[in-house]
């Protein structure tokens, strides 16, 4: 076990080590010089000089990629004039075009982020095990069809096509809700809600299909073994076998999956953020990208990389927690 | 042939098929379609707009103009949809094949290869199955200069950063293949690894491999949309339906047929496309009972 979380770490690391090193060698290979960009028209040699060095941008490419991971772990220091200023670690670096501090900038995102994506987590696992559900047990005939067509749908509609005709019907047409704009949770949970629910159910028309897919499978799988035929013969009332096991077996699969959608979301959730205008993320890194906004867009990438890395790992320790035939290894 | 009968039993499949076909008939006649209607996707025409309110087209559907004009420019909305149908399509296509390229190429030697040629390409197969690839084409096109022409970009990156699913099905066939006893046949009589994996192996990923291209195609098809939906795909004057909904966003309080018609489009071309790919996936694989996967 404890081999097993020291190789999953050690993994992870490589792998954002090396998303890190492909970020920073592609934005030295652009064509763009951020120095020139950030120092404007009218911009002397020693001004441009100044600038790269206040930058961090003096040395070569491999020295500064080496500063920006010291920074990282152990905070770094920038010229600024004649002051000095320092970054605490974890240390991004400040950003070309506001001169905030990157970290700042991705924690103040980050809650919009995470609000998008956790209900429609939410979302997506009460309506795609309750769709799965009923369609696995065989209810109701038409049901299956219903859940058939929104699984053909959830693979075909982009999201963003799903915002826009979310936004036509309930804000433009009917009226019912205000165009989203972000409150936080702390400020006022109704407004919170209010405006964020077209977002999840954008996302969640896409993701449910998937659970829903899952869940009827693993219902009709489990009804179909012998433990369930024999709990029948016994005489155990067939609500009880469909919580205590049809229920179960299903469910085992979607709770690995739960945390590694929640990253995803997470990490290409820069459709919804631009289509419903959230001040998340995946918006920054949009804005951040088109000014050639060197620390930002690597910070962003790093922390959707993290984030995904650490969710698969929490996966595998899930599943190996649920099911105990499981060995980790 | 029972295949091929099982199929056209389906009627999802030829649903599918048609509108599908339809669309690829489109883009491939596109300046056919638009010399009929007498239009061009560039040509500006302000004297339609009504500038006192902003740009929004004075007419609707006219016979000139037979889904109306875009908002703010005047440009044929039929010219520039039709031509966007090839852009879409062409993109997602050409990413395809460079997909099934790389994917078949890297799944098959890590097959045949030894145990450390396995496992750093799997490892590699792994990492770009894992990561979050939008976030990284984001990244990737912001980067390369303007002048480059986009959708060939597009094409390049979509299939840069999405070949992991062909590559790591191309991996498991092989190794089940490799097992079989015509290829241990081939392998004593004296064939070398490229001879058994081109006479021996290819034929063999053919059906699994083509099965899964056909849901890549539509899920190029809603990148190379979402990114130019971003405004880092396909520009402006090039017309795709990611950037005409992009551009429609500003509009679609005042002008909702711009965001109806790309829209529209979109939506049916993709679940034309996902229905052959189900189509083509129950019969290949009788097994899946289920829909998809």
């Amino acid at each position: 076990m404890t081999g097993y979380l020291l190789r999953r770490v050690g993994g992870a690391i490589v792998v954002l080590l090396g998303l890190s090193i492909i970020v920073y060698a592609l934005f030295y290979l652009a064509p763009k010089d951020p120095a020139i960009l950030t120092c404007g028209k009218g911009c002397t040699p020693d001004r441009l000089a100044e600038v790269r060095a206040a930058m961090g941008l003096d040395a070569s490419p491999p020295a500064q990629y080496w500063e920006f991971l010291r920074g990282l772990f152990l905070g770094r220091d920038f010229p600024a004039g004649p002051d000095v200023r320092h970054c605490p670690a974890p240390c991004l670096g400040y950003s070309f075009e506001t001169d905030q501090p990157v970290t700042k900038l991705l924690t103040d995102r980050l809650p919009v982020s995470a609000s998008l994506a956790i209900g429609a987590e939410i979302l997506s696992l009460a309506v795609g095990i309750g769709a799965g559900l009923l369609s696995g047990l065989r209810r109701f005939r038409i049901l299956d069809r219903i859940v058939n067509g929104l699984i053909l749908a959830g693979y075909a509609v982009p999201v963003f096509l799903v915002g826009l005709f979310l936004l036509l019907l309930f804000c433009v047409r009917l009226q019912w809700l205000p165009f989203p704009t972000y409150v936080p949770f702390t400020t006022d949970p109704a407004a919170w809600a209010e405006n964020l629910i077209l977002p999840w159910i954008a996302l969640a028309v896409i993701q449910s299909a998937a659970y829903a897919r899952l869940t009827r499978a693993g219902v009709q799988e489990s009804l179909a073994e012998d433990h369930v035929r024999t709990a029948r013969a016994y005489g155990i009332p067939e609500g009880r076998i469909v919580r205590t096991r049809a229920l179960r077996g299903a469910l085992v699969p979607l709770v690995t999956l739960t945390a590694i959608d929640l990253a995803a979301i997470m990490a290409s959730a820069v459709l919804t953020e631009t289509m419903f205008g959230l001040p998340g993320v995946g918006q920054l890194l949009v804005g951040a990208v088109n000014q050639i906004d060197l620390p930002v867009v690597v910070g962003v990438t790093l922390l959707t990389g993290f984030l995904v890395v650490v969710a698969n790992a929490v996966a595998d320790l899930l599943y190996a927690a649920v099911d105990p035939r499981v060995q980790l290894r | 042939m029972t295949l091929f009968r099982r199929l056209l039993d389906d009627r999802a499949f030829l649903t599918g098929a048609v509108i599908a076909g339809v669309m690829v008939l489109v883009a491939l006649f596109a300046p056919l379609l638009t010399a009929l209607a007498g239009q061009d996707p560039t040509t500006f025409h302000p004297e339609l707009l009504d500038s006192a309110r902003g740009g929004v087209p004075l007419h609707g559907i006219t016979a000139d103009h037979w889904l109306g004009v875009e908002p703010g420019t005047g440009r044929d909305l039929f010219a520039r949809v039709v031509y966007g149908a090839r852009v879409s399509l062409g993109v997602a296509v050409s990413a395809l094949a460079l997909q099934l390229l790389i994917g078949v190429g890297i799944g098959v030697a890590a097959g045949l290869g030894g145990r450390y040629t396995d496992a750093v390409l799997s490892r590699l197969t792994d990492l770009t199955l894992a990561f979050p690839l939008l976030v990284l084409a984001i990244a990737l096109l912001a980067i390369v200069p303007q002048s480059w022409p986009r959708p060939a970009l597009l094409a390049v990156v979509i299939a840069l950063l999405g070949w992991g699913g062909t590559a790591r099905i191309a991996r498991g066939e092989t190794l089940s293949l490799k097992t079989r006893d015509y290829v241990s046949a081939a392998r004593v009589s004296g064939a070398g690894t490229l001879l058994v994996a081109r006479r021996e192996i290819l034929p063999g990923l053919a059906a699994p491999v083509l099965t899964y291209a056909a849901l890549i195609l539509p899920s190029n098809m809603i990148t190379e949309a979402g990114l130019s939906f971003l405004g880092v795909g396909v520009r402006p004057p090039t017309p795709s339906w990611g950037q005409m909904l992009s551009s429609a966003t500003t509009w679609f309080r005042a002008d909702p047929m711009y965001v109806f018609v790309p829209g529209a489009l979109l939506f049916v071309t993709l679940l034309a496309f996902v229905l052959v790919a189900n189509g083509v996936r129950r019969v290949v694989d009788p097994r899946q009972r289920e829909v998809l996967r």
